[in-house]
């Protein structure tokens, strides 16, 4: 491997013969390329379909009231339910100890919002300080509703991205006051949503005090919980499963709904979404692990065929320098050692260029399905060397042939 | 030099069993210059293929410079070819991605040379053939005479004992043809030991002694007046 004679005499056999070389260097170079590539867009489906599914914490659970559609207790269908303080405060009293974020929400829709001269119509939410996190939401500054904001029905606003854009046009909000439906807040935060645009057009202010400004007493428009992490997805599946059906039962019998109603409360388990997620996802990957396979067997056979070409293209050649006085093995150690250096040289070109596309044109594709597209690298390197060695192997056994063939029989091939 | 004792050798195609030479005996010494004459068929190839160890014998015994050349397996074959002998084809067999210099400088790549010296040597052996300014010409840039002369140089270039030419006149012109052998001449007269195998008599002349080959058996072996090329050329 060392021995720079043999090396001098590849590089004149490699330089002489560019054609063969390119050929050669073009097939692994182009299925390294097509296969980090393929590899880089799968992970780029999948961080497209996690980001879908990344508006809300991923294991929340939400409930909603709505309208009874079956008679139960002397009671007639039709009736509207609607939660109160006491579901709340019953439903974390019940489950202290699995409740990781909790808040109850009370909120309106199209409150309209002035600024100055600027306005506009958002969703008005009163939440309780957990309610960032159930959101999954970032501040961008200032900060968030606290429990000192609850106790004190202070008048206070986090408002959206989007929100601060549309009536501040990035000037500081902070401190400021803003007229949501003809009351005086003050912006005390911005925030910014994974879910984008539609998740940011909303203000948040304390509960207690959407409550009282709105005259809604102790109502509830819905709650949201999330439960404590589990070990497994499984295990976590499980318990979110129970405990939304305990919710809904508790729930239904404190408002006297039949419990086989299934309009009057809604429960919403995120995790059970991701279960659908996580499914897609393993699809995701196995398809494009099937894919890569397929490439890498396409591009050793590819390798394979051009090494026995070479072979039979050079056994008259082998002929000749066994004649004057090659032995066998430096047959086979030529034709590997050239085979193996063109495969590495052309593996990497192909792994380069594909990284650099990866690099500078990945971060253009921004549909809704892909997103960021990147790949393993440990994973790219291996199938280079993958190749490398089929390669190697498939150029082993007609170079050995060849070096064993009498040189007159060589020597003959025309 | 050469010592041949009771050589056969058969070829076997499928149940067809072809039995060429059917017991040779044969000597050459030290600076001999002999032609090997038959009609096809008469197993003149092979035999020169068995005295260049690129072919084995069935029977006999074969010394080659005092070594017995017995079962030897490829490696040490290998390098028996390389020591002992240079190659001289038909159809020149040079490699036709590396230049002139290149191709002659191959056996002594083979032997262990360091670069600079393979270089060095191989174009002495190109100026010896008259090719020194066709040095970094590829051998299809060059006539037959030219790629013949290249070979010559490449056979020399490991300094071997034996010379062995296969029909190295048959694919060349009268002209070209007398000058290969002007050099071929040449390379006697400085005392090394040449076989060539040919089926022209002309050629066949022009070296000192020939020996007749019909159907695998030697029918006859004399000493002949080589013809001078230079002069054969002029007639």
């Amino acid at each position: 491997m060392f021995n720079l004679e043999r090396w001098q005499e590849i590089f004149d056999t490699i330089r002489k013969n560019k054609l063969r070389t390119f050929l050669t260097g073009l097939s692994v170079a182009s299925g390294i390329f097509i296969l980090v590539i393929l590899l880089a867009m799968g992970q780029g489906m999948q961080n497209g379909v996690s980001k879908e599914f990344e508006n809300d914490a991923a294991n929340r659970i939400s409930v909603w009231a709505g309208v009874t559609s079956v008679e139960y207790k002397g009671l007639n269908p039709g009736r509207r339910i609607e939660m109160d303080n006491r579901d709340y405060e019953m439903a974390v009293k019940k489950n202290e100890d699995k409740l990781e974020y909790k808040s109850g929400v009370y909120s309106i829709w199209g409150g309209l919002t002035t600024y100055k001269n600027e306005s506009g119509s958002y969703r008005i939410e009163g939440v309780r300080s957990d309610y960032q996190f159930l959101e999954n939401e970032t501040l961008v500054a200032g900060r968030y509703i606290n429990q000192a904001d609850l106790e004190t029905f202070e008048k206070v606003a986090v408002i959206g991205n989007q929100v601060y854009l549309d009536l501040f046009k990035g000037k500081n909000a902070l401190g400021e006051y803003v007229d949501i439906t003809g009351i005086k807040f003050k912006v005390v935060g911005i925030y910014t949503d994974p879910g984008g645009e539609r998740e940011e057009t909303r203000i948040f202010i304390p509960l207690t005090t959407s409550q009282r400004v709105y005259n809604a007493g102790d109502k509830l428009r819905s709650l949201a919980f999330t439960l404590k992490d589990h070990k497994t997805y499984k295990e976590a599946l499980a318990a979110s499963e129970a405990f939304s059906a305990q919710l809904e039962a508790d729930l239904k019998t404190a408002h006297s709904i039949a419990p086989n109603d299934l309009r009057a409360i809604h429960v919403n388990n995120s995790l059970e979404n991701t279960k659908r997620f996580y499914d897609l996802n393993k699809m995701i990957r196995l398809f494009f692990w099937g894919v890569g396979i397929c490439t890498i067997i396409a591009g050793i056979v590819g390798v394979s065929n051009i090494m026995l070409i070479i072979v039979k293209e050079r056994t008259k050649e082998i002929g000749i320098r066994k004649a004057i006085g090659a032995q066998p093995w430096s047959i086979i150690g030529m034709i590997l050692h050239e085979s193996i250096f063109v495969t590495t040289m052309a593996g990497f070109i192909g792994l380069l260029l594909s990284l650099f596309l990866i690099q500078f044109a990945g971060p253009l594709i921004e549909t809704s399905f892909i997103s960021n597209p990147s790949v393993d690298f440990s994973v790219a390197i291996t199938t280079v060397f993958i190749l490398i060695i089929a390669g190697a192997v498939a150029g082993f056994f007609p170079a050995y042939r060849a070096a064993n063939i009498k040189p007159i029989e060589a020597l003959r091939d025309e | 030099m050469i010592e041949i004792k009771d050589l056969h050798k058969s070829y076997h195609m499928g149940k067809n069993s072809l039995h060429v030479l059917k017991g040779i005996n044969f000597t050459v010494s030290e600076g001999e210059m002999v032609s090997i004459m038959g009609s096809s068929g008469s197993g003149k190839s092979t035999l020169l293929n068995i005295l260049g160890i690129l072919d084995e014998a069935d029977e006999g015994t074969y010394n080659l410079d005092g070594t017995l050349i017995k079962n030897l397996n490829e490696k040490v074959a290998a390098q028996y070819r390389n020591r002992f002998l240079g190659f001289i084809f038909q159809s020149f067999n040079l490699i036709n991605y590396k230049s002139a210099l290149e191709n002659v400088a191959l056996p002594l790549y083979y032997q262990g040379e360091k670069r600079n010296i393979r270089t060095e040597k191989a174009m002495h052996y190109l100026e010896k053939v008259g090719l020194a300014q066709w040095a970094t010409h590829l051998p299809n840039e060059l006539s037959g005479g030219q790629k013949q002369r290249v070979a010559i140089a490449r056979a020399l270039a490991s300094d071997p004992k034996v010379l062995l030419a296969d029909e190295p006149t048959g694919a060349l012109d009268t002209k070209t043809s007398y000058e290969v052998m002007e050099l071929i001449q040449g390379i006697n007269d400085e005392g090394k030991t040449i076989l060539i195998v040919t089926h022209e008599e002309d050629i066949a002349n022009m070296t000192k002694r020939i020996v007749n080959l019909r159907d695998g058996l030697i029918i006859d072996d004399s000493k002949v007046d080589q013809v001078r090329a230079k002069i054969a050329a002029n007639v």
